[in-house]
């Protein structure tokens, strides 16, 4: 009995050290996002500066859709970019996209110099946009499908291996349905 | 030295989260904000409410808090809005309910485990103190004879 008791400690750390390390591999800033195969949130965000057309959720209805949270200030966002060209280049499917707390002016410029990928772009300004999609970060991408439903959410870059594994998939899967 | 020392407060409440610009002109309104502000995890700093945060997310979350008291929501209507946003996990105080049942029972499961296992402890003391072994009970009659005590 008492040899028994001797190895409670012993096997209560190795219980809680398997626990822990499961614990190190979660990205703890990785919320799961409320709005899995919910409605997509109204919003009608205006232009961005230099652009004519801004953005609204009835822009992104009858069709499958990718919509990108991007900020001229966030560096993520320049290392996802030439990524985006590239899904915007072979045409898989549109990319939308939502400018997230920009300076006036900022995001158009940013666009001018890298490319721009987006078929139109929301301005959101006052952030709002962004807490009602429950965006903890840039970039972050949603993957929309033909009802408005919200079906997958990215955060963090899109890398290739992200688009070939994952997203693109999921895309196909969805125009085919 | 006073005058550093009220130098460095001030300088300690001016870099204080939410900013000065932020006050709400009804007293019981910003009371209420403030509360909620404590209770509102800022998504983006982990283990920091938005209302000890600086991140311009949290500057925009208090502002929604602000928007929604204006609007007359109760203070459940203004943590239940963000919930729908964000999730429990924006929640300090993580809500009861079946996920979170063992989070809120660990404290009553070892209290209640701590105590079997002194009551058990405690028992098991008394019992060797009260019997002796033959042997030893004679031993003790021989000392005590002995000593002269019987």
């Amino acid at each position: 009995m008492n040899r028994v008791i001797a190895f409670i400690p012993l096997i209560a750390f190795a219980a809680m050290a398997v626990y822990f390390w499961m614990g190190l591999r979660q990205d703890p800033s990785e919320i799961p996002s409320q709005l899995i195969d919910e409605a997509v949130p109204a919003f009608d965000l205006p232009a961005i500066e230099g652009f004519d057309q801004g953005l609204s959720h009835e822009d992104i209805q009858g069709e499958v859709v990718l919509l990108n949270f991007f900020g001229s200030w966030c560096p993520p966002c320049l290392i996802e970019h030439p990524m985006l060209m590239q899904i915007a280049r072979s045409g898989t499917v549109p990319i939308y996209a939502i400018d997230w707390k920009d300076e006036p002016g900022a995001g158009a410029a940013w666009l001018e110099r890298h490319g721009n990928p987006f078929i139109r772009i929301g301005d959101d300004q006052s952030g709002r946009t962004a807490i009602d999609f429950g965006v903890t970060g840039a970039p972050e991408t949603f993957l929309i499908d033909r009802n408005g439903r919200v079906r997958y959410r990215h955060v963090g870059v899109i890398t290739e291996e992200v688009w070939e594994d994952t997203l693109r998939p999921m895309v196909e899967a969805l125009q085919r349905s | 030295m006073k005058k550093l020392l009220l130098a460095l407060s001030t300088l300690a409440l001016a870099a204080m989260a939410p900013g000065p610009d932020e006050i709400m002109e009804d007293p019981a309104l910003e009371q209420r904000a403030m509360a909620l502000y404590d209770q509102l995890r800022c998504v983006v700093c982990q283990s920091q409410s938005i209302g000890s945060s600086d991140a311009p997310l949290a500057v925009d979350m208090r502002s929604v808090v602000r928007e929604r008291l204006l609007a007359g929501s109760s203070d459940g209507e203004v943590l239940g809005y963000m919930q729908e946003r964000y999730g429990d996990y924006v929640l300090m105080r993580p809500p009861l309910q079946a996920n979170t049942l063992l989070l809120w029972g660990m404290p009553l499961i070892f209290v209640l485990a701590g105590g079997l296992l002194a009551f058990r402890y405690i028992r098991s003391q008394a019992v060797e103190d009260e019997t002796l072994s033959d042997a030893d009970l004679k031993k003790a009659e021989a000392l005590m004879k002995e000593e002269g005590l019987e």
